[in-house]
């Protein structure tokens, strides 16, 4: 391959909105429950029934067009796109397209230590489908509308991003940006952050774009990232063949590694799109847009330097804990409660994050309350348990949230205060190992060690390992 | 006494002097039915248990003053696309055929609240769209004048139903003249009120930004009761418009003096039965006679507003049918190979003709390439539209013109020429829009002995005006039609 | 200006609609489909440039819902008419294949 090739590429991110109720009417959006529980006429399609728009989804999607620095439209208006699917209850999606919330903003990422800016073309709001199960012996699917007409915003960008990892740093900025504003939890897992992926590739120099296709049904960032890959990979392929790339949509299948022409005669990508009869316009006036900026709530990078004068805590520190709003929300609440930011930030940075590793834990999915980390906190620095007492007891507030109280009492790990106690220990312990405390007498400083660990160990771990230091030393006076 | 010769007004007084029981009332709506449905067809479904357990519980209610309003325990006819929870609601549709709505639509929950008592559901033409009601997969209905001729549409089978006494009142629903233009077809008054007055929420959609529903009735003073009873802002419709005003009866008065009213010449022109145009004018002057100032004006693109009608109604009606597609009510073909052939089958077994015709239009002008030059054109002319009423409101207080271009037409005439039939709605059609009220009144017979309607017109939220020209007009003459309850009278 | 709807656009809209018309009813839907958009065309006599298109109309704007719960289980009245259902879900031929 002698020729040099670009990748361009374009997202289309949908996000899932954390209102408590859905975009046109009165049902739950909580994830989970039985097949059809969060259902009515209005989300179910039924004959007669009408949309009502949740004032809400509204409010998130300006929240996150002024937050990507896009410009807000203020008469915008919904329009119906109509394909027959039948997670669709009414067989046409209630969208925008013609006049969508916001436009014309911008991301700015960073790699390594280049900024480059991500243009958003436009951020419209609409609905939601239900979920397909597919049964595996049946000829038959299954339809369950608890998610249809759960909020989304879909963001679309400008084909800006020229690498995956580009694609990944803009994902990741878009995430905190809206976890920061609260208005999604954005996790991939459970399908709130969603990813189209338009791409296309050009000899470099050209300015002219390629042929594009989308791939749809990306469910991780590792997906993403193997399908941009992938794609990039076999269009090359295609062009170096002396062939054509088709304009298409391709779904990404991740368990095979490749994606696949989604090419059927009955879906003529048609959507005969027009003005939503059934919903009134929104006009939204300077006051609205005002009032969303002052309410707009500190932002990762506001954030981080908060962090670092008000706390006094390290950058690189202030730097993991702000990467997740959920995290960054734990270090505030604890410190609320203990006054002890350093202490609280050790917590996360060292413990925490080692757990996060070794059990594989996202942060955003940490489990343990701001209580029971203060109370942690507050038991160690009482010494009413020693260091190594707590790391244990945080194992189990890091995976059960258990109240450290209640678990140092309940297992008998509390430090052993009373002094007549450790005096008989101590002395068994000089009489059990003669030739270490001889050699400390003998001025071998570090023979004290040795004796210090035996006490610990006599002590069952309960007892506080300076004490036990200075006792040894009179005791070998 | 007949029972059912009384308006619903009266036969309401009556049941709250204790005149007549709401069981009587009812007793007598099915007994009339029962002489005359055959004839007729006026009903898709009749609910008799339902109505007679319901009977019983607002006699108690009126009994123990709970219910004091001018329509309780008076019996009605709901056109059948409105929901009715756990009444059957097919639009007079093979594809809804079992179907059995959870819900109840607005309109007939404030008619509950009033004390109706619903007899059953009216036939009309297949989800509304036709103008003959004999689009119905029920069978045609019958104009109760004169069986051999259509009762008009789409709600032919509540203004049938009406007119041949087989209840006191009854609910329809208008796009296009599909209360006004039956109602001149059976002589019987039927008021589409100002879009957004009366609730959609429960009306299973035609064309969304039209559809309006509204009464059917015997009279003037009827008509404004029911629209009282009905109108409502309704949060769950969000083109549910809060108006100032819902006090239709106020504007019961006979008095039309210093009224100006304007009368159309194109309305008048080529096209219309003479016998229709000489009863229209003939109305106008009883209304001059009492002291309207009336004047002839040019009302522009009156031509335009049918084929404009046709791109948006049929647009909307292709994307809200959509969901006639065999997966959550309503028909399912028996045998299909995969998905799309169950769309496929299923909804091509499951409408007739006329549906499948709008449908296949209305998915065209919306197709790529096309949206601009068809679906634009027609909502940039709806504005021109209203903008011409808008000039004529600013001048007239009602305008006036017939409902229909002629009387009512033979059965099995009209389906084979759909423009023809479609430019049988040229006086009601740019009513729907630009979203103003219209009334048509009775106004005597053509020398067959089929009603004519005269249709008044009003400015948008001025329905007070159309219903005191309408009363004052009744009120001269007395009524021009005798229902056929009357008629037959044993 | 006369129309001409071929069969590939009849066979097309037909697609989108999902309707599937017998050779005669497609005969039918072609001319039906002419005449319809001659008589439409009678719209391009007017000059409406410059007007904006209209789709409301009236001026009601804004009309919200608060973000508050209103509707519980729903799954007994929403497959109360299913034609065929399964597990508490509206059941339909395999959707992938
Ligand atoms: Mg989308
Ligand atoms: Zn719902």
């Amino acid at each position: 391959m002698t020729k040099q090739y670009e990748t361009v590429i374009g997202l289309e991110v949908h996000v899932e909105l954390a209102t408590k109720t859905k975009i046109f009417c009165g049902c739950s959006t909580a994830f989970g429950g039985a097949p059809n529980t969060h259902t009515c006429p209005v989300c179910t399609g039924m004959p007669g029934s009408l949309p009502v728009l949740n004032k809400q989804v509204v409010e998130y999607a300006m929240a996150v067009g002024l937050a990507a620095n896009c410009r807000i439209t203020q008469v915008c208006k919904f329009d119906r796109k109509n394909y027959f699917y039948p997670d669709n209850p009414q067989n046409y999606q209630i969208s925008q397209l013609y006049l969508p919330i916001a436009r014309d903003g911008f991301v700015e990422i960073e790699i390594g230590d280049t900024k480059k800016k991500i243009g958003i073309h436009e951020m419209h709001m609409e609905e939601d489908a239900g979920k397909l199960i597919h049964d595996e012996w049946d000829d038959t699917s299954l339809v369950d509308y608890n998610r249809s007409g759960v909020p989304l915003i879909e963001i679309v960008s400008e084909p800006d991003m020229r690498s995956a990892e580009e694609v990944m740093a803009y994902l990741e900025k878009l995430r905190l940006i809206i976890q920061y504003l609260g208005a999604s939890d954005c996790k991939l897992q459970e399908g709130s952050m969603r990813a189209d992926v338009n791409l296309s590739v050009r000899e470099v120099g050209t300015t002219e774009l390629g042929t594009r296709t989308e791939m749809k049904n990306l469910n991780s960032f590792k997906a993403i990232s193997r399908a941009i890959e992938g794609e990039r990979a076999r269009q090359i392929e295609l062009l170096e063949e002396g062939k054509a790339v088709i304009q298409e949509t391709r779904r990404w299948d991740d368990n095979k590694e490749y994606s696949y022409a989604m090419r059927s005669k009955e879906d003529a990508q048609d959507y005969r799109y027009f003005p939503e009869p059934d919903l009134a316009p929104i006009v939204i006036s300077d006051e609205w847009i005002a009032r969303m900026k002052e309410q707009q709530p500190e932002l990762r990078t506001e954030k981080l330097e908060r962090y670092k004068s008000e706390f006094k805590i390290p950058e690189y520190d202030a730097g993991i804990i702000t990467e997740s709003k959920h995290m960054a929300d734990l270090f505030e609440a604890t410190t609320a409660i203990c006054g002890k930011p350093k202490k609280v930030s050790n917590w996360l940075m060292g413990e925490t994050l080692r757990l996060m590793k070794e059990r594989d834990v996202e942060a955003d999915a940490l489990k343990f309350s701001p209580e029971n980390l203060a109370k942690l906190v507050e038991l160690t620095e009482a010494g009413t348990i020693n260091s190594s007492v707590a790391k244990e007891v945080f194992e189990q507030v890091f995976a059960e949230n258990v109240d450290p109280d209640k678990y140092v009492e309940e297992h008998g790990l509390k430090t052993v205060n009373d002094d007549g106690a450790l005096q008989e220990v101590i002395a068994k312990v000089i009489a059990e190992n003669p030739k270490a405390a001889a050699e400390f007498k003998g001025g071998k400083e570090k023979a004290i060690g040795a004796l210090v660990g035996q006490t610990m160990k006599a002590m069952q771990g309960k007892a506080n390992p300076a004490k036990v230091n200075e006792m040894l030393r009179a005791a070998l006076k | 006494m007949d029972i059912m010769s009384l308006t619903a007004v009266e036969l309401g007084r009556k049941i709250k002097e204790k005149q007549i029981l709401v069981k009587e009332a009812v007793e007598a709506a099915f007994a009339q039915i029962e002489a005359v449905e055959s004839d007729i067809n006026s009903y898709v479904t009749l609910d008799k248990e339902g109505a007679r357990k319901r009977a019983e519980e607002v006699q108690r209610l009126i009994d123990a003053g709970e219910l004091t309003g001018p329509l309780a325990g008076v019996p009605v006819a709901v056109k059948d696309n409105m929901c009715t929870e756990g009444i059957r609601t097919t639009c007079s549709s093979k594809i809804l055929e079992n179907f059995k709505p959870t819900f109840t639509s607005e309109a007939v929950l404030n008619l509950e609240k009033a004390g109706a008592v619903i007899l059953g559901k009216t036939n009309m033409d297949e989800f509304a769209m036709g103008s003959t009601t004999e689009t119905s997969y029920y069978g045609a209905t019958k104009n109760p004048h004169n069986t051999n001729h259509v009762p008009g549409g789409s709600s032919g089978g509540s203004c049938a139903a009406v007119a041949a006494g087989e209840c006191s009142y009854a609910l329809g629903s208008d796009t296009g003249g599909s209360i006004r233009q039956p109602s001149s077809f059976c002589g019987v008054v039927g008021l589409k009120p100002t879009y957004g007055t009366v609730s959609r929420y429960g009306l299973i959609a035609y064309g969304s930004s039209l559809d309006q529903i509204g009464p059917v009735a015997k009279d003037v003073t009827d008509c404004a009761t029911i629209l009282e009873a009905i109108a409502s802002h309704d949060t769950k419709d969000s083109t549910s418009v809060k108006r100032e005003d819902y006090d239709f009866t106020g504007a019961l008065v006979d008095d039309v003096k210093g009224m100006k009213i304007g009368l159309p010449r194109d309305y008048f022109g080529e096209g219309l039965d003479p016998e229709v145009k000489a009863a229209v004018q003939r109305a106008v002057k009883v209304l001059e006679e009492k002291g309207a100032v009336v004047e002839e004006f040019d009302l522009g693109l009156v031509k335009y507003a049918i084929p404009a009608y046709y791109v948006i109604a049929s647009a909307e009606a292709s994307s809200n049918l959509e969901r006639f597609d065999g997966v959550k009510y309503g028909h399912r073909a028996a045998d299909y190979d995969g998905l799309h052939s169950m769309y496929k089958k299923t909804r091509s077994e499951g409408f007739g003709a006329e549906v499948k015709r709008r449908i296949m239009l209305g998915s065209f002008v919306l197709s790529s390439g096309y949206y601009d030059a068809y679906y634009l054109k027609a909502l940039r002319t709806k504005a021109l539209i209203k903008a011409e009423f808008d000039k004529a409101f600013a001048k007239y207080d009602v305008i006036i013109g017939p409902a229909a271009p002629t009387t009512a037409p033979e059965l099995g005439k009209s389906l084979s020429d759909p423009i023809k039939m479609y430019l049988g709605d040229i006086y009601t059609i740019s009513l729907n829009l630009a979203g103003l009220p219209g009334m048509s009144v009775p106004v005597g017979c053509d020398s067959k002995g089929l009603p004519i309607g005269m249709q008044l017109i009003g400015d948008c939220f001025k329905e007070k005006n159309i219903i005191r020209a309408g009363y004052t007009y009744e009120c001269a003459t007395g009524k021009e039609y005798e229902t056929m309850a009357m008629g037959k009278e044993a | 200006m006369a129309n001409i709807i071929s069969d590939e656009t009849i066979e097309y809209v037909g697609i989108l609609a999902k309707l599937e018309l017998s050779g005669e009813e497609k005969e039918n839907a072609k001319q039906d489909m002419e005449k319809m958009l001659d008589y439409i065309d009678t719209l391009n006599e007017l000059d409406t440039a410059g007007i904006e298109p209209m789709s409301h109309v009236f001026p009601v704007q804004n009309v919200f819902r608060e973000d508050v719960v209103t509707n519980g289980d729903g799954h007994e009245e929403t497959l109360k008419n299913a034609p065929l259902q399964k597990d508490n879900s509206f059941e339909v031929p395999k959707t992938i294949g």
